[in-house]
């Protein structure tokens, strides 16, 4: 495509775009304003639900089903990630030889942050129902923590902690986990999703119904899929190389 | 509390000023980390520490990195297709 055919293809979409936008910023509410009618309401329902964190009330309560869509683009995109990643018939897996090129600093700290990372990981998603987090933001800490073993130590290392196969079944039970619970929800409560289970008293660990076993189930989808997907670039940069060129 | 959240937006509108400008595409994935971390610093002064986490671990981590390694990626395999042409003409051996 040309300069000049893409300023032309990019005015017509801002000259249809632009008044629809103008349109919606005009009526949105002025920043920092104390009215908020979609807030009054959403935390009169968390509340009500025994979920402190209102967000994760939303997320997974409230508006458990746009999550759910969300959780299908994700496996879908890894699903995608996999199959244009896949090493090709000209090409061949071969594990590098282990370099000690790291700092003993960076080993150190490595070693030390690991399982911290692990727990905080593990801690974001239990209590997201209370506190901020959640299973995604906890799930995304859970992945990248585990790569401080590949910054820190070794290739190999990090290899032998995450059997790809096996995370790749994790991450579609996670997601099946999702799905079954708002058919559970369905049988009992006759909506898709409905919040079956006690609530519980507003800020205890067990409280606010199915809102914690959703954020355990995406944490679960989330982490594995986000290693599995790291991995396939990983192994692109470092453990593929051409048939014939060890490298 | 207003002075924050102007401080965290200009840093915002900086960092993405500099994203664009930027050519390189590896130093490009740096400034896109650089500016994941003011989003970031943005939301949690907005009061949205659910968003501030998710945009640290994907829009600062995950996202930059998917890009330097896929930018180091296909420039390896430029690099690999040039030395074998080169190769092929100079010498025709296997």
């Amino acid at each position: 495509m040309t300069r000049g055919a893409r300023t032309a293809l990019f005015l017509v979409a801002a000259a249809v775009l632009g008044p629809l936008l103008w349109n919606v910023f005009h009526d949105i509410p002025a920043f920092g304003q104390i009215q908020h009618l979609y807030r009054d309401l959403a935390v009169r329902a968390s509340l009500e639900q025994s979920t402190a964190n209102v967000v994760s009330s939303i997320n997974f309560d409230q508006r458990a089903l746009d999550t759910l869509g969300e959780e299908s683009i994700f496996v879908a995109s890894v699903t995608g990630v996999m199959i244009l990643l896949r090493p090709d018939s000209q090409e061949r897996r071969y594990l590098p030889p282990a370099s000690g090129a790291v700092l003993e600093a960076v080993r150190l700290v490595g070693y030390l942050m690991l399982p911290v990372t692990l727990v905080l990981g593990a801690e974001t998603v239990a209590h997201g129902h209370l506190t901020p987090g959640g299973g995604f933001q906890g799930g995304v800490v859970l992945a990248t923590g585990l790569h401080v073993l590949y910054v820190s130590g070794t290739y190999q290392a990090l290899d032998r902690l995450r059997p790809i196969g096996s995370l790749d079944i994790g991450e579609a039970v996670g997601a099946a986990a999702f799905g079954g619970m708002g058919v559970a929800g369905m049988a009992v409560g006759g909506a898709f999703l409905f919040n079956l289970l006690p609530k519980g008293t507003l800020g205890n660990l067990f409280s606010a119904g199915t809102v914690p076993l959703l954020n355990v189930a995406v944490g679960f989808e989330i982490g594995c899929g986000m290693v599995v997907l790291l991995a396939q670039f990983l192994a692109q940069e470092i453990t593929i190389a051409k048939k014939g060129r060890p490298e | 509390m207003t002075a924050l959240v102007l401080v965290s937006v200009t840093l915002v509108g900086i960092a993405a000023t500099i994203v664009v400008l930027t050519h390189r595409p590896e130093n490009q994935a740096i400034m896109l980390s650089v500016f994941g971390l003011a989003l970031t610093v943005m939301f949690e002064v907005l009061q949205a520490p659910d968003v501030a986490l998710s945009q640290l671990g994907v829009g600062a981590v995950v996202v930059p990195l998917m890009i330097m390694l896929t930018y180091r990626r296909v420039r390896r395999h430029a690099g690999e297709a040039e030395s074998a042409a080169s190769s092929q003409s100079e010498q025709p051996s296997p």
